[in-house]
């Protein structure tokens, strides 16, 4: 297709109008080489870096990026869903061992996804610093000089007029410079020619528009760099704490009161602000349409903030809408029901009191929690119990009971408690949500199955076994999971996609035209004198509205420089005018 | 309830206009094919010049002046086709205000509502094309995949009209999926001129399948060097609000997720469609790698278009969808 390639005027040679691109060039000519040459390691060293800052490298790389990212979004990813690798490797013991030692469950941070998108950004700064340098001297270059003939540019007009050669160059200049004098549209220089190729002196105009988008481009990928050190720099610099906290109840920034913690490697500890929040009121709300029935429709945390001075200001989190502190974000991500049980074991001694975060398990926020009760009078068994809160129970015929509604309406608890040794002295941490009941003996009935304890709120009742009693507190608290998040790269990292997009459309709407105008004066078919127009333009790449430009640059011409239709004078007088790619000018 | 349901007449409607505007169209591309070769018979009998004149103002400013005018007259399939095509794309956007009506809210919030409006939009960029130059020969693959779509739409994502979850009620709801749905129809106008640039391109090399008496309506679409042209602008177009897209998307995590960027099935798709479409970009201007090699690169970047609105939906899907405890996650 390289004769698609816009037309090339004798004696212009420049990047306008190769096509190609200065870094272009060179490496091409290198690509057209498969051999590296023999010219020892620096050869070698300059050939490799030739290739590596080629356009079709880049494209190569590119197209390897979008490939190299697609198994992440296959496979489950450990940042993700680190359970659901775990699943996939016991499902799949052999292929998933393969996999893990590439890199499979973590694509996005593995050395072959790295390597590709580094590879690229060097290729990005070979290439980008070279055309930077050499469009810094393009934009003091002029226009260049009009071109002796026109016939064959992609648009071309003619006219004649009674307007002088130096009023047609006058007028063309202005239209092209356009309305902003610190901003012109076009570069514009004007000349004059000695007579040649039988056409007397002429003065001519030649412009050019679009230097824009080069820089356009340069700005794009330049901003992708920064992007991509911005990024870097916050993974650096971060941290994330995530925090349950239940009403009336809260927590400080500091890295003790988290539930877990993330920080990057340049993480400092300064930039943990000491402010303490207290969650006030949690509520939601739900769909009782039947169309969406029990969707979410709100969640909304009344929390009240103490900023390190004392000072304290209630504020509200949603999901949505974060809660900016000292420059932390906290996010909503999560809530639910901490029920309040208090123990007593048969001694009467309070053994638990406390509440305890259930986690919701389907839409009707059916919650599963766990109660771990070691401190047990001497001598006595142990307890754990896994509990089922029903926000709004139904119990059936059968006994089973089930929530129809999120929201707490007619609360229930549904207990059933194990004893034995909990394996809490061990010193090996255990998941508070979970209960390894392998150890442990289930209350059972005569027939064996386990006993489903049913409490409402305020209830006190009897454990089985003689274990001693469960109340469950009158009120049942909310809970609310937050995300803590600071990452000092984010205004950055926003500035710089703003540049990129910026960039982007410059680059790819800017016109990059030149326009030439020729103008001398002549006689007409009765021999009166009269002032030809000339005009030719040319575009970089396609360009759909190059002559309607140099129709719009003629019509000024004619609009500024014509007198008007004089009725003294018959019609050959009234400019005469041609326009398109079929207009021949005679040679 | 009852707007909801003249909403879906509707779609129906515009389905059926669309169906005759395909018929019409298709019928109005072969008519002017045959009329076409018979007008290339007595050019060559009479002069060789007119031919010439013809085929290189394709691409100029007039297209075909010569080649048109006798044809002009019996083009009412094609005058047919483009008043149901309007007929169509109006009782949609109908269909799509009511649809928003019903549902209180920005229409474009789940698959259904997605594929409306994209739909929409890609018969939109068609409709004003058509306004600034002559691409009625896109119209039979427009309104036929339109057609596709709308009927997948209603058969296969239909969901009643209902709100939202807090994690989509947000301004961004309607500027992030907004302008993503804008891009989609732009590339899917683009995809369909990048298609017959491969086609005629084909045909114009001598590939022996498309020698067919069937494909001699590739020989009134224009030349290959100007469908790149359009397709590539269209492109360009479509990359800037996909690039848009991304960015708004990535704001719009950080505030209901907490973090611009996790690499959720979403974004890698998304990523890849824009590197797909970025490679386009650079081929085009590599020597070599421009032409119908770049066309592919528009067919392939069309294909991961699609596979990020349905295969990610609805494969990937689940892992994020309501566990009553992430409310945050469920918007994906
Ligand atoms: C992170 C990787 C890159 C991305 C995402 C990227 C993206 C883009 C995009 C979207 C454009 C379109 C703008 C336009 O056409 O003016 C573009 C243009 C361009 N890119 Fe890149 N690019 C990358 C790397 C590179 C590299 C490594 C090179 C050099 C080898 C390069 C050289 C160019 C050039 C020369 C153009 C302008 C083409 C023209 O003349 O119009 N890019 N790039």
């Amino acid at each position: 297709m390289s004769d698609k390639t816009t037309y090339r005027p004798e004696g212009i040679h420049d990047a306008f109008t190769e096509g190609g691109t200065p870094a272009d060039r060179p490496a091409d000519t290198a690509a057209r080489r498969p051999t590296p040459p023999a010219l020892g390691w620096r050869g070698m060293l300059r050939w490799t870096w030739r290739q590596l800052t080629s356009m079709r490298v880049a494209l190569m790389l590119l197209m390897l990026l979008a490939v190299a990212a697609v198994p992440g979004s296959v496979l489950p990813q450990r940042s993700q869903d680190p359970a659901a690798v775990l699943e996939y490797l016991g499902d799949n013991p052999t292929l998933g061992e393969w996999l893990d030692r590439f890199g499979f469950f973590e694509v996005y941070s593995s050395a072959w996804f790295s390597a590709i998108y580094l590879l690229l950004f060097v290729s990005l700064v070979g290439c980008i610093v070279p055309r930077t340098l050499s469009h810094a001297r393009a934009l003091r270059n002029r226009p260049p000089k009009t071109p002796v003939r026109f016939g064959r540019f992609p648009a071309t007009a003619s006219a004649t007029t009674t307007a002088s050669p130096d009023a047609v160059v006058e007028a063309a200049a202005t239209h092209l410079r356009g309305r902003f004098r610190r901003l012109p549209t076009f570069r514009v220089d004007t000349g004059s020619e000695e007579p040649r190729l039988g056409r007397p002196a002429t003065r001519t105009v030649a412009a050019e528009r679009g230097y824009l988008r080069e820089t356009g481009n340069l700005l794009f990928h330049l901003a992708l760099l920064g992007l991509l050190i911005s990024v870097a720099l916050g993974q650096l610099l971060h941290y994330r704490g995530q925090a349950i906290v239940t009403e009336g109840r809260g927590f400080a920034n500091a890295v003790v009161d988290y539930d877990t913690f993330d920080k990057g490697a340049w993480f400092q500890p300064s930039s943990l602000v000491p402010f303490s929040m207290t969650l006030d009121d949690f509520h939601s709300e739900f769909a009782s349409d039947t169309v969406a029935f029990a969707q979410a429709r709100d969640f909304t945390a009344d929390v009240t903030v103490t900023e390190p001075d004392g000072s304290s200001h209630p504020e509200e989190i949603k999901v949505n809408h974060p809660l900016t502190v000292d420059g932390a974000k906290i996010y909503l991500q999560g809530n639910g029901f901490a029920p309040e049980l208090t123990v007593t074991d048969s001694e009467g001694q309070v053994a638990f009191a406390g509440r305890v975060p259930f986690l919701p398990e389907d839409q009707m926020y059916t919650s599963r929690g766990v109660v771990k009760v070691p401190d047990v009078s001497p001598g006595q068994e142990q307890v754990g119990m896994i509990g089922y809160f029903l926000p709004s129970a139904v119990v059936e015929e059968d006994g089973s009971a089930r929530s129809v509604f999120p929201q707490p309406d007619n609360p229930l608890m549904v207990l059933e408690v194990y004893r034995g040794d909990l394996g809490l002295d061990e010193g090996v941490p255990q998941n508070v949500y979970n209960l390894d009941t392998a150890n442990l003996t289930p209350s059972v009935d005569e027939d064996g199955e386990t006993i489903k304890l049913l409490v409402r709120p305020g209830e006190s009742v009897e454990l089985p076994d003689g274990l001693g009693t469960v109340e469950l507190g009158e009120d049942v608290p909310r809970y609310v999971a937050l995300d803590l998040r600071h990452d000092p790269s984010l205004t950055f990292v926003l500035t710089f996609s703003l540049l990129a997009l910026g960039g982007l459309a410059i680059s790819l709407f800017t016109p990059r035209r030149r326009v030439w105008v020729r103008s001398w004066e002549t006689t007409d078919d009765d021999g009166r004198p009269v002032t030809r127009v000339e005009l030719a333009g040319l575009a970089r790449g396609d360009d759909a509205g190059l002559q309607r430009e140099v129709d719009a640059v003629l019509a000024a011409i004619l609009g500024e420089t014509d007198p008007g239709p004089d009725p003294g004078q018959d019609h050959s007088s009234t400019p005469r005018r041609t326009t398109g790619t079929t207009t021949a000018t005679e040679d | 309830m009852q707007i909801a349901e003249l909403s879906v007449l509707l779609v129906w409607a515009a389905a059926t206009a669309l169906t005759i505007a395909l018929v019409a169209f298709a019928v109005d591309l072969g008519r002017r094919t045959e009329e076409r070769v018979e007008a290339r018979a007595e050019a060559h009998a009479e002069a060789r010049t007119p031919v010439a004149v013809g085929a290189a103002s394709s691409s100029g400013p007039a297209p075909g002046a010569p080649a048109a005018e006798p044809a002009a007259p019996r083009r009412r399939a094609a005058g047919i086709a483009m008043s149901t095509t309007w007929l169509g794309t109006a009782l949609l956007l109908v269909a799509i205000v009511l649809r928003g009506l019903a549902a209180g809210r920005t229409p474009w919030a789940n698959m259904y509502e997605f594929t409306l409006v994209g739909t929409f939009m890609a018969l939109a960029v068609f409709l004003g094309l058509n306004v600034r130059r002559d691409v009625r020969f896109l119209g039979p693959f427009v309104a036929g995949l339109s057609v596709l779509f709308l009927v997948l739409g209603l058969n296969v994502f239909y969901v009643a009209a209902t709100g939202v979850q807090p994690a989509l009620q947000n301004y961004w709801l309607v500027i992030h999926v907004g302008v993503a749905i804008s891009a989609t129809g732009i590339f899917t106008v683009a995809f369909v001129a990048s298609v017959l640039q491969l086609l005629r391109d084909s045909r114009d090399s001598g590939a022996p399948y498309l020698q067919r008496p069937g494909f001699r309506w590739l020989d009134r679409v224009p030349a290959p060097m100007s469908l790149e042209a359009l397709s590539f602008r269209l492109n360009a177009v479509a990359f800037v609000l996909w690039t848009f897209t991304i960015i708004g998307g990535a704001i719009w995590a950080e505030h209901a997720w907490g973090r611009y960027w996790g690499w959720d099935p979403k974004e890698v798709w998304s990523f890849v469609v824009w590197v797909v479409y970025a490679a386009y970009l650079h081929a085009r201007t590599t020597r070599g790698w421009d032409g119908r090699r770049a066309a592919w690169f528009v067919v392939v970047g069309y294909a991961c278009v699609l596979f990020n609105f349905t295969g990610v939906n609805l494969i990937f899907n689940g892992k994020h969808s309501y566990s009553g405890l992430d409310a945050g996650t469920t918007a994906g």
